[in-house]
């Protein structure tokens, strides 16, 4: 394969190339292909490979475990021993009962595997696949749909810890369970604008990669999930009752919520969902203007 | 697909594209630095400024079903670089491009390829990553499987193969597949001489059954097989573009 000429200008025969510059952040002169119709098709066109994506995305959880004896059962057990692990010692230090502590834990890290692995993968979803965007023409989107299937697939094999965890401890479920299903779809819509948003802008300023890792870390603190804020809201203490408060400015509480609450047969509270909706539209708005404007230049600075 | 309907619709045209490499240093990749840059106004002109290189400019052609064009020019004359404009992996800086009809594009053989997967779980991927789907792969797997003269190491991870197994396997999967537009980079080799004949006549089928047909080759024996015009690239422009013998002789006759 011959090199392209921008890394070898140095070539005797090749030439000098034809050096310029442009603005930092400008797009290319031409407006007519920053148009919706591309962005869209982009998105169309990535689910319609399905097949491709879906199967990459499996092969991926296979690959993470090969050789291993028990496969990818291995996320299952390690998603067990941690949430076992935290419950026994949050509810020592808290003095909550195991039965109520451990519950809660478990159903909050599961669902925060899942949203922390759409943003920290996310943000490297198309510098991890720079082989792949420079040697085929696929839509952007394909590489989103993998990641977040593949994530989909960790939380499915979590589940079943949960599952597992229901036979231990009895929740008092009813219907509002199956609440619990739209709830991660929801979710899982998210996951993919924030993939596709993240991903585009970490491509072009590569220090972004590092702030997201640091600032997801310290979310999982500030989240409600392994400490449960409605003790502190009811707190005797005025002070801890006013700053649990705070905690409903956090996005990532209402995202938890609409799937822990029916998981755990709590009361739904419909302020969660109105607001991870307002959420998604906003944060699929951002991402439709990024992907319209700069989904053409992701092939060039991966 | 009936022929008829492809060879109306297959086709790649180009006016005056030219595609700039933004090179970022470290530097000018933060997002620190472009914010500081807005605040602080201007130091020096260059200031908040991406150096480009130009790989390709003004490129103008217009290609129908039925082409089949090589490519020549030295090496960094922008083959490759023209190769995926064509392919639509670089959308033009400046100018236009169209390209109309699915895209098999084959620059590097080891693309999509998974070490730790078997052989025939890499033919089934390696067909996805073209366009085939799941189906068509495995009615042709029995055919790559015969070609590729892999036998039981197809059930083997792909790491145990030698390099010259890859190929044989890579090869395999590309010329098993129906492209309406095929885009080919030079890098077939590695394989004994008497493979290599077997290759050339399937390549030549492939080609056959394209709807059009780009070729990056320094092989003037490859070119002659497949091509009957030639475009000559030099410099990141086209020097000439016209019959495969008059393009060669000109790319020969000058002095390198």
């Amino acid at each position: 394969m011959s090199v392209p000429a921008r890394t070898d200008p140095g070539q005797p025969t090749g030439g000098p190339p034809i050096v310029g510059s442009v603005p930092a952040m400008t797009a290319p002169p031409t407006t007519s292909r920053h148009d919706w119709r591309s962005a869209l098709a982009d998105l169309s066109g990535g689910w319609g490979q399905r097949s491709l994506w879906g199967h990459l995305g499996w092969q991926d959880i296979r690959q993470r475990y090969r050789r291993s004896v028990l496969g990818p059962i291995w996320i299952t057990i390690s998603m067990a021993v941690t949430a076992v692990a935290l419950g026994i010692l949050y509810a020592g230090l808290f003095g909550n009962d195991l039965s109520v502590q451990l519950p809660y834990i478990l159903v909050g890290f599961i669902v925060w595997a899942f949203i922390s692995g759409c943003i920290t993968e996310g943000a490297d979803v198309f510098i991890a696949n720079e082989g792949l965007i420079k040697h085929l023409p696929a839509p952007l989107s394909v590489h989103v749909y993998r990641l977040v299937w593949r994530q989909s697939l960790f939380f499915a094999h979590n589940l079943i810890v949960y599952l597992i965890m229901l036979l231990v401890f009895p929740q008092p479920l009813d219907w509002s369970v199956l609440l619990a299903l739209p709830a991660f779809l929801l979710l899982a819509v998210n996951g993919a604008w924030v993939a596709m948003l993240f991903g585009i802008v970490t491509t072009r300023f590569r220090d972004l990669n590092p702030i997201t890792q640091s600032i997801v870390q310290l979310m999982f603190f500030l989240t409600p999930i392994v400490w449960m804020y409605q003790d502190l809201l009811n707190s005797s203490n005025p002070t801890i009752a006013d700053r649990a408060r705070l905690a409903e400015f956090n996005p990532f509480l209402h995202f938890i919520e609409v799937i822990r609450q029916p998981l755990l047969g709590q009361d739904v509270v419909w302020r969660h969902w109105v607001v991870v909706l307002g959420i998604t539209v906003v944060g699929w708005v951002m991402c439709l203007v990024v992907l319209r404007r700069y989904r053409s230049r992701v092939s060039y600075w991966v | 697909m009936n022929v008829s309907e492809t060879a109306s619709r297959v086709s790649i045209s180009t006016q005056n594209a030219s595609v700039d490499f933004p090179i970022f240093d470290a530097r000018s990749r933060s997002l620190k630095k472009t914010i500081m840059g807005m605040v602080g106004g201007n130091i020096s002109t260059t200031e908040g400024k991406v150096p480009v290189i130009e790989a390709l400019r003004d490129i103008t052609m217009h290609l129908e079903h039925g082409a089949r064009v090589g490519l020549v020019g030295h090496n960094g004359a922008g083959k490759s670089t023209l190769l995926r404009l064509l392919s639509g992996i670089y959308e033009p800086t400046r100018g236009e491009a169209s390209i109309n009809g699915r895209v098999a594009p084959v620059f590097d053989l080891g693309v999509g390829m998974d070490p730790e997967i078997s052989g025939f779980e890499n033919i089934i991927i390696r067909g996805l990553f073209l366009g085939m789907t799941r189906k068509q792969m495995e009615e042709r797997i029995d055919d790559i499987a015969a070609f590729t003269e892999l036998g039981d190491f197809l059930s083997m991870p792909l790491r145990t193969y030698s390099t010259g197994m890859r190929v044989r396997l890579a090869l395999g999967v590309v010329t098993s597949i129906d492209p309406e537009i095929l885009l080919l980079d030079e890098g077939i080799g590695a394989v004994d001489a008497a493979f290599l004949e077997k290759s050339k006549r399937r390549l030549s089928d492939l080609v056959d059954r394209a709807g059009l047909l780009v070729f990056a080759s320094h092989s003037d024996e490859f070119l002659r097989e497949l091509c009957d015009t030639a475009i000559w690239m030099e410099h990141g422009q086209i020097k000439l573009q016209g019959d495969l013998e008059d393009v060669l002789r000109a790319y020969k006759g000058q002095p390198a």
